[in-house]
């Protein structure tokens, strides 16, 4: 009992210790797209001088969570997001006192389906087909059917005779929402029956029909979720040249000499197509900053004018060496005015 | 009486040689036979499979042991840097122009290029080395340091030269550049102690163990020291004074359900109590060692109940006899003879605590953080939240720090089992 007593005490010490205790450390926290982009920043910033900021990737749904669950020492300074932050997010902010938020376009991030250097064909999908090969439900012959595909070439004759393996983000990452939004979503639209029923269903219908029928990938083997881990999808497709991989474009970029890309709409995924939206499936990567913390947490506002400066997010920056496509000068400077200026964003539409 | 003066006359004398008998003692046999080679494939089926993972891990994880490293002059001129603000200096053209001196034939282009060898990190070891010694400028100061991850790829041969320039991270003249600095004999590969002693960074030549080290042992000694006490206590009230009630029984079972509980499960718990209702920091080795010692207090409350349960009752009797109350039968008596076997419960209890990872990821333990923690109530990673951050990182020279971090957690466990082990066999007894 005396022991117990003993401890309750070290415990309840503790606690105050750590409550009484301000912060000197800035906490980051969002998306696992943005985190080796925030990791850099935060390292060079720790080298000249600032004290290292705490890192963590929660995933942009749960670092809006934590981010928008109030202001104070015990919530973090700057969330990472891999979309725009949604209506409902940021109403949870404003009820929990954050109404001060500058939003900062970091970069774009492209989404990248490859393939193994080992295989031999010249990969070039559209978007329509990329649908047709991973999707849940597909239309043949004006039906909407379960998807009957199960090689390349069942889905057009001009692909190769090799089984549909695709490896691909699980639904918790905000790689598969782009995905499914920018590629998915895209392709399906793209077909004849999507495009007959815009024309003969109402727009709810429509909306539901894109919503529900084009979200979802196929669950009957051809399209596998590799987990969280993009290297061991790059180490599937190594021991499987017919396996295609979809992942992010920075461990494409790192593992080049293992790995091609495929195209899509004949377009290949680099630096300059991504940025110039050329290459389809790309999408923008934002960080949101808590102004209410400004100048309360050290550093933060140097943290922010790091992460803005040209040797960071310009063209030739660090953060382009790691893979980030880099926004073009009159957008930077834009991004910098308003984390200057500590410009609050507007309420998100949708 | 007769049968029992000569039992063999009384029964039928079989015949041990009959073919009947003779199939049925085959069959046994067979059966044995049978049963062993079941028990020899499994057991070596286990083994193969300990010792694949170990030769996958040592195969990819060996490399990360070492760190290619590089030699340099680097000219500390008075006009790069300033000797009342060396820490503000302009340390990367300090860096330039010793690359410039290294290679007098290239263009500006080229330098960039061949700069690209020497690590990220180099310019900030100049700086703590002119720092430490400012005398040094107006002299050259001669440094290793190590060089980029893509070049101790392929010092490591993990470049294949021969894939097209554009499909590797580096390129010819990179090559060719590297090539020099091997044939002018700066190129070492020493035992990378960076390894144990840097903390975490994006640059894999840079990073290190240190942040994990720390972090691991502030939240092992949380651990110890909330789950250890109450847990013993919890055991010696049940196994020496707590009456056999129903009661008793229901808290019996439920610590033993507990030991089986999916670890994520604390991790949510401690979510919601230590972080959101305590108000606790957010991935401090406190909040991940009260999680664990949660978790492990099952594991501790059994093995002390069945090593207090191991101490012989004689021993209670005899204390009790001469005079002694039931608290000093317990402290000056059982509590000591049963300590090897709690001891060696609860070591095993805190090598199970220091591989969990799940409940840790849950409250935080995965920030990225360049600096170690200096107290348990700051921010820190572990060992597994590490590798699990490593295993992500899309860098090429993660892949084998991964797995050397692996292998540096598995000796830390084998260790600890051991030291366990050995516990018990040289403190054990029996009665």
């Amino acid at each position: 009992m005396k022991s117990f007593k003993i401890t309750a005490s070290v415990l309840a010490l503790a606690a105050s210790a750590t409550m009484a205790e301000a912060r000197d450390q800035i906490r980051i926290v969002g998306s696992s797209t943005v985190f080796p982009y925030t990791q850099a920043v935060a390292e060079e910033f720790a080298n000249q001088g600032g004290t290292a900021p705490i890192v963590e990737s929660t995933g942009t749904g749960g670092g809006m969570q934590i981010f928008c669950g109030g202001v104070g020492a015990d919530f973090p300074d700057i969330t990472g997001a891999s979309r725009a932050m949604k209506k409902s997010e940021y109403e949870l902010c404003v009820q929990n006192g954050v109404t001060d938020i500058t939003e900062a376009l970091i970069g774009y991030d492209g989404l990248a389906i490859a393939v193994s250097r080992a295989n031999t064909t010249d990969w070039d999908l559209t978007l329509e087909q990329v649908y047709k090969a991973l999707a849940a439900k597909v239309p043949v012959d004006g039906k909407l059917v379960d998807n009957p595909y199960k090689m390349w070439s069942d889905v057009d004759p001009a692909l190769p005779a090799t089984p549909i393996l695709a490896y691909g983000p699980p639904p918790t990452s905000g790689t598969r929402d782009a995905f499914v939004e920018l590629a998915m979503h895209k392709g399906c639209e793209a077909t004849d029956y999507a495009k007959s029923l815009k024309e003969t269903a109402t727009k709810e219908d429509y909306a539901k029909f894109v919503e529900e029928d084009c979200s979802r990938m196929r669950q009957d083997g051809p399209f596998v979720e590799a987990g969280e881990n993009d290297n061991l999808i790059v180490q599937r497709l190594e021991a499987d040249p017919n396996a295609v991989g979809i992942f992010g474009y920075s461990f494409l970029y790192e593992n080049l000499d293992k790995l091609k890309d495929v195209k899509i709409n004949g377009v290949e995924a680099t630096q300059e197509t991504i940025a110039s939206f050329e290459y389809p499936i790309s999408r923008p990567l934002y960080f949101y900053v808590k102004n209410a913390h400004r100048g309360v947490i050290p550093g933060l506002n140097e943290f922010i004018a790091e992460y803005a400066s040209e040797e960071a997010m310009g063209a030739g920056g660090y953060l382009a060496e790691r893979g980030l496509v880099a926004l073009d000068d009159a957008k930077l400077k834009e991004v910098q005015d308003a984390l200057t200026n500590a410009v609050n964003m507007a309420a998100p539409e949708k | 009486m007769s049968d029992m003066t000569n039992p063999t006359t009384a029964r039928p004398r079989f015949d041990w040689k009959a073919p009947a008998y003779e199939a049925l003692i085959r069959k046994r046999r067979r059966s044995e036979v049978w049963l062993k080679t079941a028990g020899l494939v499994s057991i070596s089926l286990a083994l193969g499979f300990l010792a694949l993972m170990l030769v996958a891990l040592t195969a990819t994880g060996y490399k990360a042991f070492t760190q290619t490293h590089v030699t340099i002059e680097v000219p500390i001129s008075p006009d790069n840097v300033d000797s009342a603000d060396i820490f503000g200096s302009n340390w990367r053209r300090v860096m330039q122009a010793s690359i410039a001196n290294m290679f007098p034939d290239l263009d500006q282009a080229g330098l960039k290029e061949a700069g690209a060898i020497l690590s990220n990190g180099a310019q900030f070891l100049v700086r703590d080395a002119v720092i430490a010694d400012p005398s040094l400028i107006g002299g050259v100061l001669t440094i290793t340091v190590p060089t980029s991850d893509p070049f101790d790829q392929l010092n490591k041969g993990l470049v294949d030269r021969d894939t097209p320039e554009g499909n590797r991270r580096v390129t010819d003249a990179q090559i060719a550049a590297f090539d020099k600095l091997v044939a002018e004999g700066r190129i070492s590969t020493p035992f990378s102690w960076g390894l144990f002693t840097s903390p975490d960074s994006r640059f894999p030549e840079l990073a290190g163990l240190k942040g994990a080290f720390i972090g691991s042992g502030y939240l092992l000694l949380v651990c110890f020291a909330i789950a250890l006490p109450i847990g013993i206590g919890a055991a010696i009230y049940l196994e020496e004074f707590a009456p056999k009630t129903r009661f008793s029984d229901l808290i019996e079972v439920n610590i033993n359900n507990l030991a089986a509980v999916p670890s994520v499960v604390f991790g949510l718990l401690a979510l919601s109590v230590f972080l959101n209702w305590f108000g606790l920091t957010r991935g401090s080795p406190l909040v991940g060692g009260m999680t664990l010692a949660l978790m492990s207090l099952p594991t501790i409350i059994i093995a002390t109940r069945a090593a207090l349960k191991a101490v012989p009752p004689s021993i209670r009797e005899a204390a009790l006899g001469v005079g002694a109350s039931r608290q000093q039968v317990v402290f000056h008596h059982v509590l000591p003879l049963a300590m090897p076997g709690i001891m060696t419960g609860t070591i095993i209890a805190m090598a199970q605590a220091i591989g969990e990872t799940a409940p840790l990821l849950l409250i935080g333990m995965n920030a990225f953080m360049t600096s170690a923690p200096s107290t348990p109530f700051e921010s820190a990673t572990t060992l597994p939240t590490q590798i699990f951050i490593w295993a992500d990182s899309p860098e090429r020279g993660f892949v084998s720090r991964t797995s050397a971090a692996i292998l540096v957690l598995l000796a830390i466990l084998v260790m600890m089992n051991g030291l366990a082990i050995w516990l018990r066999r040289k403190f054990e007894r029996r009665w």
